[in-house]
């Protein structure tokens, strides 16, 4: 198979958009291959492990108290970091495509910067902020508060990943759609909130849907950055990606599959979500030419 | 003038946003000072956090049911013991960070000390329950895939040129730590006591390892499921329960000429229990792992008993071997700074390769 991709490349390069059929073949059963065995093959794996042993024990497995913890903890985790980063995000998105102002770019970049940034050590820089030896340890132990190594601390790291997912998403469509419908409507006499509640926030509804659905994926998945200031205390501090990995390092391994199996179907409703936003999209921006 | 507007309402956005956050913080904290008042009452349950090392998991389990039943018995008190387990210096680290922990169990006295070294636990700590505050020992042995197909039997086999060795990252692993210093000892042994010659030793060992984990445990999966390496340097409890775990026809142990006694301790972390208000129940914790029923779990658990009547009954179970200890090295002090600390003697052996 590669070795006919691989004889079929000059002849893409003689006529580029023109392949021969034996060469547009060979080129999908290439990329239909790659996504079996890297995507869906791994994606069955979990499933057929997680339901190794039988129905009955994949729902003993989510029974058990430690993991229906990290359920919790992950979903509340989610909604937190979900919500911050909606509020957050549409701000950030704002300014952005609204306004011209010095560091502008600047923002726009910073803003990125949770992509650029290892997970780990984006869960360090909350421990060397927030931990006992770090530049508020004093401060908070003495007013009793956990940031790191409690909820909170997850709660954080994970909305430090998942920031740029909502204003990334919605900054491009809010540049697309310019100032005048908002121009206007303070003409005709609306406020501020009633212009970003009635004018703004429609037009980008679906956009913001999208940015939603992704960062919300990623906030359950979180492994590397959730992993540093947890903790590891079981039932309290572990979420379904730390749970399993103590499962399964803990001989339990259909259990850990199991686990496992929950973020996997997590994934494949982001998908159906998110096609059928990315449909919907499409609709709108076809409907507004 | 637009612009205006919406700066006008982009600040009261950002005013919502503030109060929400700023309500949500002292909301949480005093979520957890509701908690913690409710565990300093004698009558309510009690919570206790035990942070310990990688391998322990399946003990404390044990562990904890016993003592929450013997302590419910002799209080009326309900005792919660919540765990945490990963690589024994990380484990350390994370206390010193914050991880409230009320005692710790760990994999050496030098992390204790670490952690005694920031004010949390006193000083004397070590002397402050029997036998160096380790209520159980256990050893160095090799795991290696069934019918030893590398014929591995010493130390000296993992020095050897092909031979992949498993063992984890001394610099957060305590298990690590002493396996290094078992294979430091046996050079020593049998070459006359030449530094330069255990040097040399050991950096061939560490020659043959592929990857370190961070725990004992994660180089247990490494060598057991991933099936990566030829013998894994491991507890003498890890060992035994991945056997227990995987069937003892996939894996054998082999215990080496000599070894050395690992001395893993335990410290009720007295700064966290006088906040908790839970310094009574840490302690009766850490002296009922003492007790016969629960020196008899641990040596269910493959951990070597300290009570001589529970050894005796587990006598069978425990290969005799020749044991180092951690003195002939000048005390974890000495051996920390020597071979772990930055700059020290395991960072020039793995740095070159």
């Amino acid at each position: 198979m590669i070795e006919q991709a691989l004889r079929a490349e000059p002849a893409r390069r003689s006529e580029a958009t023109d392949e021969r059929p034996v060469v547009r073949g060979a080129l999908i059963v290439v990329a239909l291959l790659f996504v079996a065995v890297f995507l869906v093959l791994p994606l069955l794996v979990v499933f057929g492990q997680a339901f190794a042993k039988g129905v009955v024990f994949y729902a003993r497995a989510i029974e058990e108290p430690d993991s229906l913890a990290a359920i919790r903890l992950t979903l509340v985790t989610a909604f937190a970091a979900v919500s911050l980063n909606l509020v957050f995000g549409v701000l950030a998105a704002w300014t952005i495509a609204k306004f011209r102002f010095f560091g502008r770019s600047v923002l726009v970049t910073v803003i990125d910067l949770p992509f650029a940034i290892s997970p780990v050590v984006s869960g360090l820089v909350f421990v060397l902020l927030f931990g006992a030896q770090g530049w508020l340890g004093g401060w908070l132990s003495a007013h009793d508060i956990r940031i790191v190594f409690a909820p909170p601390g997850i709660v954080l790291a994970t909305v430090f990943v998942t920031f740029p997912f909502v204003a990334r998403e919605l900054i491009p469509v809010m540049q697309a759609l310019g100032n005048e419908e908002e121009e206007a409507a303070i003409v005709l006499g609306a406020s501020g909130l009633q212009t970003f509640f009635r004018v703004t926030l429609p037009n980008v509804k679906w956009g913001l849907m999208y940015g939603i659905v992704i960062c919300n994926a990623r906030a359950m998945g979180e492994f590397g950055a959730v992993s540093v200031v947890s903790g590891h205390v079981r039932g309290l501090t572990d979420t379904i990606p730390l749970q399993v990995e103590i499962l399964y390092n803990g001989y339990s391994f259909t259990a850990a599959f199991a686990m496992a199996s929950l973020l996997a179907f997590l994934a494949i409703a982001t998908l159906v979500v998110k096609s059928l936003v990315e449909w919907r999209l499409s609709r709108e921006s076809k409907d507004g030419n | 003038m637009a612009a205006q507007r919406n700066i006008r309402s982009l600040a009261s956005i950002v005013a919502l946003l503030a109060t929400f956050v700023l309500a949500g913080v002292p909301a949480y904290a005093s979520g957890n000072s509701e908690t913690q008042a409710s565990a300093a009452g004698s009558t309510g349950t009690v919570k206790l956090l035990n942070v310990s090392y990688d391998p322990t998991r399946e003990l404390y389990e044990d562990i904890n049911a016993a003592f929450e039943k013997y302590w419910k018995d002799k209080t009326g008190q309900t005792v919660e013991i919540e765990q945490s387990h990963g690589g024994s210096g990380a484990q350390a680290r994370a206390v010193i960070d914050g991880l409230e922990a009320d005692v710790v169990t760990l994999a050496l006295a030098y992390d204790i000390d670490a952690i005694a070294a920031h004010g949390l636990i006193s000083p004397d700590w070590q002397s402050r329950l029997p036998d160096n505050s380790t209520p159980y020992t256990s050893t160095i042995v090799f795991l290696v895939r069934a019918g030893n197909p590398k014929g591995i039997k010493d130390w000296d086999d993992l020095a050897k040129p092909g031979v992949s060795v498993i063992t984890p990252n001394p610099k957060t692993s305590g298990g690590a730590r002493w396996n290094y210093l078992a294979a430091w000892g046996y050079a020593l042994k049998h070459d006359g006591g030449d530094q330069a010659q255990a040097e040399a030793f050991v950096r061939a060992v560490y020659k043959n390892v592929p990857v370190l984990d961070s725990g004992a445990r994660g180089s247990t999966t490494t060598f057991v499921q991933r099936g990566i390496g030829d013998v894994l340097v491991a507890w003498e409890n890890e060992a035994f329960l991945a056997l227990k775990e995987q069937g003892a026809g996939s894996f054998q142990i082999v215990v080496p000429s000599v070894s050395i006694l690992a001395e893993p301790p335990v410290a009720v972390v007295d700064k966290n229990v006088d906040k908790h208000g839970t310094r009574a129940v840490a302690e009766a914790y850490l002296r009922f792992l003492y007790t016969p029923e629960a020196q008899t779990i641990e040596a269910r658990n493959f951990y070597r008993p300290r009570l001589q009547s529970v050894a005796s009954a587990f006598s069978s179970q425990f290969p005799k071997v020749e044991l180092l200890t951690i003195d002939q090295f000048g005390g974890w002090a000495a051996a920390q700074k020597t071979h772990f600390a930055d700059g020290g003697i395991f960072d020039q052996i793995y740095q070159v390769q």
